[in-house]
């Protein structure tokens, strides 16, 4: 205690008031036990050890491969490897280690460490070859190591979907486990099979299913993506396989934004058809026609099904994307409801982002068409939007024409005009449908219409029918991740939630992925479709994915998600093809705009008008142009306030698509030609 | 800013004493001072005395130095001018050649004097001391997750606080977490507009954003104001003025700008006549290309056939360390203006001269259609930017 009074009584300012004790750090005074330096200091050496064997480490025998398989060696990339070949001694060590690793893993303890370095070694860091050397000579041990092998793959059961063959994602992971553990043969041999095709994938290279596959071309990437992620790597097998077994017997997955002028029926068309289809129990829409009614708003009663919120339901009016979904008979559809309101655009472009198709609604009353379908209303521009997006294929769903008698030559003019329209617009006449229907109605939803005067003329299909039609676009699975995010939140326990789409590529769980533009690394906890969790999404899909390793506030809307080893170029200028619509004033050098990329909104200016070209025919007209008029397609630089994720279109479609706004209206759309490297 | 005096010889050389009184008067200094220029001002310096016994001390002198300046230093945000360059006048204090850094004050006398005063140099004085001018009106522009507290003086735009928070989307089931992150946004904003935006002086706040966004800040700040009892909002609830605008980046601002109610009160600013006379120019661009140029060369050439209505050039032009560049640009001002044109000098700080720094910093609107540059020039042009 005498000692304790000491030090209070001390005189603090003698000891450490003179100046220069800022010169020197403060640890120098104090004492660190071993294990609290073990603790507390950073150890370069592990570190990087760790971060090597992340970094993906046998990538020099596939260098060659890569390159010529790979259609797009991004600028990045290509200096990450010449790195990663200057330190070989390096690289070599942390291969060893990582073999050692994965060898451990599988074997167990079983093996003396000095056999597996000679056996890896003598493979050259072939962990394959090593283990298949290990396995023979310890035949006596085997059956030991394979029940050692199964209890290792059920831990990591969650990752490898195909064991048990499930054709719906929904299982939850705990009845796999336990599956699997109830089948002990049937684990084993599916067991060898995934050995067998890591194996095959990897170097030997004999016939395999992936090589037979259409995908073969993007080989190179797989490889990539597989090795990225060492800790499970046994279970990597190729995507496209992936897919077909994951989905191969389920409905196909089709989302569909639904777009037209501001109180077109959007909203009430597709809580109608939700209806009719049973996805709305009677109970509810009773409630909501109750309500309605007691706001003076009956005739939003449909609407309801889809604007939930207090606000919307106030003011009438869809403000951001609504989803549903319902089953046709050969499709799994999500539909996703845009706003029609000119000040929502934005949220309109983050839900077409993330659409195959589109369905158009038009309001056949006389003189609404028209104020919709002029210019400044938002049939023309959500059409063009959409187009610029991606979409290709249409529905036109000629609304309300239980308001014009289910005139014929209402329905005529208007799909005159619409498809002269939706022609310069670019779509196709043969993807253009038209159909005609009352949302509030019910009229030619789901059943053929009762209505004698639409029978009279109309025998076509009804809008069920077309929606069930449409194509699925090619998911491009077999491509390296890319995934945009359009919203962050907190979800239930640990973590995070970034809610988005899929745009290539495939994503597991446990997965480690890159958070883009900021290159933060961050790790995939746990994988949500519709709210269901799953163990595997695939492009294509809307997904919320918990991470962890990153800060929320470090994340926000717009951002990348990107395999971290064919990262997704960050820039803040790039190159690009504009096409110009009708503009108030011309586009000049200068000229600041908001840009639209995926759901990120950022301002740009244009840097450098670079050519003028023909519409049709793609010549240069002329070079350098003052400014660009309307209905012009020219390139031109952008340069953007902060660095963001883009793409070439060339590369990746959906993320090399650019809008051009200004003060509320779509300037322009373009693709991506190049991007600087600043 | 005050002027003092103003002793200019006739060969154009002279000196000119001044008194800034505002932070604004630092942004008119900083176009006026120039690299080569020479100033007095009033500044502390430290100074080291040698003993005879060799011990030093050093201690803070206030004194009274010249020097020509070789490098100027403006820091928008805090709106600080400094100057550096060699001492020229010798004292007791500071060598002659020694270097120095003058911090202008507020309400300190400073005397600039340049060889050579040209019009636009006299005309920014003139400008400065003119006491009619000062007319501050605050803006935010917002919308979902981001709002820019913009104040907006008659030369000057500055962003005081730039609020980006990531508001979660509303989802089935749950909209708890995006009205929770919608209130951390609304009152991160209400905050900045009560730390950057003195009541006292500026005339109206005017909130802007698409949507419904202005109106349910608005309420949500009234609520606030009541709950908190918050006197300063609540009489000063007059001042704040709705306005439409597409979207809550900085440059919205020149929307807002343009919108007839604002432009009624703040007419007397810079930066709404700024705004307009830019739209003109594209306006022009639209319907009648031949009529509006833009770039050095092609204004010139405009010039020289006498054919420029107005004449929009940015203070950059004239900011720039190129002593002959910067009498290229004056002699243009000065030509167009004998010519009859209307000249615009822009300032570089408002959201329109921005815009026009961009686009290469002149323009110009002509009384009558000129033939555009022909193929040639366009190829010269293209090998001249950057």
């Amino acid at each position: 205690m005498a000692r304790h009074r000491n030090i209070r009584n001390r005189s603090y300012s003698d000891d450490y008031d003179y100046e220069d004790v800022y010169g020197h750090s403060v640890e120098d005074d104090v004492c660190l036990s071993p294990s609290d330096a073990a603790q507390f200091i950073y150890d370069r050496s592990r570190n990087q050890h760790a971060i090597s064997q992340f970094l993906e480490s046998d990538d020099i025998q596939e260098e060659p491969e890569v390159d010529d398989n790979n259609s797009r060696p991004s600028f990045e990339r290509r200096e990450s490897m010449d790195l990663r070949g200057l330190n070989l001694s390096e690289e070599d060590e942390t291969k060893l280690m990582s073999c050692l690793d994965e060898l451990r893993n599988v074997l167990g303890d079983t093996v003396l460490d000095s056999i597996l370095i000679q056996a890896v070694i003598k493979h050259k860091f072939d962990y394959n070859k090593a283990l298949d050397e290990i396995l023979n000579n310890n035949k006596q041990d085997n059956i030991k190591v394979t029940a050692e092998k199964t209890k290792i793959l059920i831990e990591s059961a969650p990752i490898i979907p195909v064991l048990d063959r499930a054709p719906i994602v929904s299982t939850s992971t705990v009845d796999k486990t336990i599956l699997i553990a109830s089948k002990p043969e049937e684990t084993n041999t599916a067991v060898v099979k995934g050995f067998k095709v890591n194996n095959d994938t990897t170097y030997s290279r004999p016939q395999t299913p992936r090589d037979q596959s259409p995908a073969v071309t993007s080989r190179g990437d797989n490889l990539d993506e597989s090795k990225s992620t060492p800790k499970v790597k046994e279970n990597k097998i190729d995507p496209t396989i992936k897919y077909s077994n994951e989905r191969g017997s389920d409905k196909e997955h089709l989302y569909i934004v639904v777009i037209g002028h501001v109180d077109a029926g959007k909203s009430t068309l597709m809580g109608h058809l939700l209806c009719e289809l049973g996805v709305v129990s009677q109970r509810t829409l009773h409630k909501y026609e109750q309500e309605s009614k007691k706001i003076g708003k009956q005739s939003f009663m449909y609407a309801w099904v889809l604007d939930e919120t207090g606000e919307e339901r106030v003011r009438g009016i869809t403000m951001d994307v609504g989803k549903a979904q319902f089953e046709t008979k050969t499709k799994k559809v999500i539909i996703l409801d845009a706003p029609g309101h000119a000040d929502f655009i934005p949220n309109m472009i983050t839900g077409a982002g993330q659409a195959d198709v589109a369905l158009l609604v038009v309001d056949a009353t006389r003189g609404e068409f028209e104020s919709g379908f002029e210019l400044g209303g938002q049939t023309r521009e959500h059409a063009l939007l959409v187009r610029s997006l991606g979409v290709s294929q249409l529905a036109v769903a000629v609304n309300k024409l239980d308001t014009t008698n289910w005139s014929q030559e209402r329905f005529n003019v208007i799909v005159k005009k619409l498809k002269l329209f939706l022609k310069q617009a670019g779509f196709k006449d043969s993807d253009v449908t038209f159909v005609p229907c009352s949302g509030l109605t019910g009229d030619n939803l789901v059943k053929p219409s009762n209505e004698a005067e639409l029978l009279n003329w109309y025998t076509g299909p009804t809008l069920l029918d077309v929606i069930d039609k449409f194509n699925v676009p090619e998911r491009p699975v077999s491509k390296p991740m890319r995934m945009s995010i359009n919203d962050v939140y907190k979800g239930t326990g640990s973590g995070f939630c970034v809610a988005g789409r899929i745009e290539n590529g495939i994503v597991n769980k446990g997965d480690k992925v890159l958070v883009c533009p900021s290159k933060e690394m961050a790790e995939v906890r746990n994988i949500a479709i519709n709210e269901l969790s799953t163990n595997i999404a695939f492009a294509g899909d809307q997904v919320a994915i918990t991470l962890s390793g990153v800060e929320m506030q470090n994340v926000s809307i717009g951002y990348i998600l990107s395999d971290s080893v064919n990262q997704v170029p960050v820039t803040s200028r790039f190159e690009a093809r504009l096409v110009v619509f009708n503009v108030k004033v011309p586009i000049t050098k200068g000229y600041p705009v908001l840009l639209h990329h995926q759901s990120l909104i950022e301002s740009a200016h244009i840097r450098k008008l670079k050519a003028l070209l023909n519409k049709s025919t793609g010549e240069m007209i002329k070079k350098k142009p003052r400014c660009l008029g309307n209905n012009s397609v020219a390139v031109v630089d952008i340069e953007v306030c902060r660095p963001i994720c883009i793409e070439r279109y060339k590369d990746v479609k959906e993320l090399g698509r650019v809008m051009l706004r200004v003060s509320g209206v779509t300037i322009a759309a373009g693709l991506v030609t190049e991007i600087y490297t600043d | 800013m005050k002027l003092v005096f103003k002793n200019i010889e006739k060969d154009g050389s002279g000196s000119i004493g001044l008194i800034s009184e505002e932070s604004e008067d630092m942004w008119h200094a900083y176009n006026l001072i120039a690299e080569g220029d020479s100033v007095t001002a009033s500044t502390v310096r430290k100074v080291q005395n040698e003993s005879s016994t060799g011990s030093s001390t050093s201690s803070r002198v206030r004194t009274t130095l010249t020097i020509t300046v070789e490098n100027i230093d403006f820091d928008t945000q805090a709106c600080v001018l400094r100057l550096k360059g060699r001492n020229i006048v010798e004292n007791q204090y500071v060598k002659m050649g020694a270097y120095h850094t003058l911090d202008l004050e507020l309400n300190r006398k400073f005397t600039l004097r340049k060889l050579q005063w040209d019009s636009v140099a006299l005309e920014r004085v003139d400008m400065a001391c003119d006491p009619a001018t000062s007319a501050d009106v605050a803006a935010v522009v917002m919308q979902e997750g981001l709002a820019h507290v913009c104040l907006i003086t008659s030369s000057m735009t500055l962003v005081r606080s730039k609020i980006d928070i990531t508001i979660p989307r509303k989802r089935r089931g749950f909209t708890q977490q995006h009205e929770k992150g919608l209130a951390k946004f609304y009152e991160a904003v209400m905050q900045g507009i009560l730390r950057h935006v003195d009541f006292s002086v500026v005339k109206c706040i005017i909130i802007a954003s698409p949507g419904f966004v202005k109106d349910q800040y608005y309420d949500y700040m009234l609520q606030q104001a009541i709950k908190t009892d918050n006197k300063l909002l609540i009489e000063n609830k007059s001042k704040f003025l709705l306005v439409k605008a597409s979207s809550g980046f900085k440059h919205s601002l020149k929307e807002v700008l343009q919108e007839p109610s604002v432009m009624a009160k703040i007419s007397d600013t810079k930066a709404a006549s700024e705004v307009k006379l830019l739209e003109g120019f594209y306006t022009m661009l639209q319907l009648e290309p031949a009529k509006a140029f833009y770039g050095k060369k092609d204004v010139l050439r405009a010039n020289e056939a006498l054919a420029i209505e107005t004449l929009m050039i940015s203070d950059t032009l004239f900011r720039c360390q190129d002593i002959q560049k910067r009498k290229e640009y004056v002699g243009l001002v000065d030509s167009a203006r004998d010519n009859g044109a209307d000249v615009r000098i822009f300032s570089s700080m408002h959201v329109s001269g921005e815009q026009l720094d961009q686009l290469t910093g002149v323009a110009a609107i002509l009384r009558f259609p000129m033939p555009e540059l022909e193929d040639s020039d366009a190829e010269y042009d293209y090998s001249d930017s950057d």
